[in-house]
C-alpha cells in the first residue's frame, strides 16, 4: 500500500549546460536558458510503501513524514537559488529531472530503518510538467 | 544513469458522438446516454504524455522537450483540436470516439512517428472531464 503527502517550495534556477553553445542551451531549455535566472513554486510528492502497522493502522506516521520533507528538502529549498545555494545544483543542472533525483537521494537514507520504504518522488515544476523518479539507477 | 519518468500536460477541445450503428437508437441511448445526442458535443481534454528514460549527464534531461511538444502536437493536437471527431478524423470513421478509443488512437499515432533517439513512450492519460480519465500504460513501470 502506498501513502503520499505534498508539500510546495518556490526557488529559482537556470538551466544551462556548459557542453553546449549558446544557441544550442537557448535552443534546448528555452526561457529556462536565461542567465540571471527564474523561477517555479514546485510541488513535492513523496510516496512511502509498506503495510499498516495493525496496532496504529498507519504505514507511517505522516506527522513524521512532513517533519522529514521539511527538514531535508522544504526547509533548505525554499526561496532559494539552486544554482547558488543547493549543492550540488552548482555543478549539476538543475533540472526537474535532477532535482527529483536529488530529492530522493536526501530522502531515501531517512526510511532504513523505518517500516515504511520510499517508494517514489514526484516533482512538479509547472501544473503541466512533472517527474517521476522511483530510485531507478 | 538514473532511470526517470517525465510527464507533460497538452491541451484539445473537441466534439464526438457517441453511437454505433448496429444498435437500435434506443439502445444507444441507454448505453451512451447524452452522449449520444446526434449533433455531437464537446470537451475540453487534457492529455498527459509520460516519457521514461535515462537522464543525459550533458544536459540533465530525459527528452528535449522542445522536440516533445512538436511531436504531439503535430501528431496529436493539430488534427484533434477543434474539431468533431467523427466526420474530421477519418480514424473514428469506423471506432466509436470515446475516451478510451482516443487513448489508444493517440498512442497509434504517436508510436508511428516516435523518433528512434526518444526515450520510451511510457503512458497516456486522457482526461475528458475532470470526473473521467483513461489511463493507458503504454510499457510497464519502473518500480
Amino acid at each position: 500500500m502506498l501513502i503520499s503527502r505534498r508539500a510546495e517550495f518556490s526557488a529559482s534556477h537556470v538551466c544551462r549546460s556548459a557542453q553546449l553553445s549558446e544557441e544550442e542551451n537557448v535552443r534546448l531549455y528555452g526561457p529556462g536558458a536565461n542567465i540571471n535566472g527564474h523561477g517555479h513554486n514546485y510541488v513535492l510528492e513523496v510516496a512511502l510503501e509498506g503495510t499498516p502497522d495493525p496496532a496504529t493502522g498507519m504505514i507511517y506516521d505522516l506527522k513524521d513524514l512532513k517533519e522529514v520533507m521539511m527538514r531535508e528538502v522544504i526547509d533548505p529549498m525554499d526561496h532559494r537559488h539552486l544554482n547558488h545555494e543547493i549543492p550540488p545544483f552548482d555543478n549539476v543542472i538543475p533540472t526537474t529531472e535532477n532535482l527529483a533525483i536529488e530529492i530522493w537521494r536526501r530522502l531515501e537514507p531517512q526510511f532504513k530503518s523505518a517500516p515504511a520504504r520510499l517508494h517514489s518522488v514526484r516533482l512538479y515544476e509547472t501544473e503541466d510538467t512533472f517527474v517521476d523518479y522511483f530510485g531507478k539507477e | 544513469m538514473a532511470t526517470v519518468r517525465l510527464t507533460r500536460n497538452y491541451r484539445f477541445s473537441a466534439s464526438h458522438r457517441l453511437h454505433l450503428t448496429d444498435l437500435s437508437d434506443a439502445e444507444n441511448l441507454r448505453l451512451f446516454g447524452k452522449c449520444n445526442n446526434p449533433y455531437g458535443h464537446g470537451h475540453n481534454y487534457v492529455l498527459a504524455i509520460t516519457v521514461e528514460g535515462t537522464v543525459d549527464p550533458a544536459t540533465g534531461l530525459v527528452v528535449d522537450p522542445a522536440a516533445l511538444d512538436t511531436i504531439v502536437h503535430h501528431e496529436v493536437v493539430a488534427p484533434y483540436d477543434q474539431k468533431y471527431l467523427n466526420l474530421d478524423l477519418p480514424d473514428f470513421d469506423t471506432m466509436t470516439a470515446t475516451t478510451e478509443n482516443i487513448a489508444a488512437n493517440i498512442r497509434d499515432r504517436l508510436r508511428a512517428a516516435w523518433p528512434a533517439s526518444f526515450p520510451a513512450l511510457a503512458n497516456i492519460r486522457v482526461q475528458e472531464t475532470k470526473r473521467n480519465v483513461i489511463e493507458l500504460p503504454v510499457i510497464e513501470e519502473v518500480v
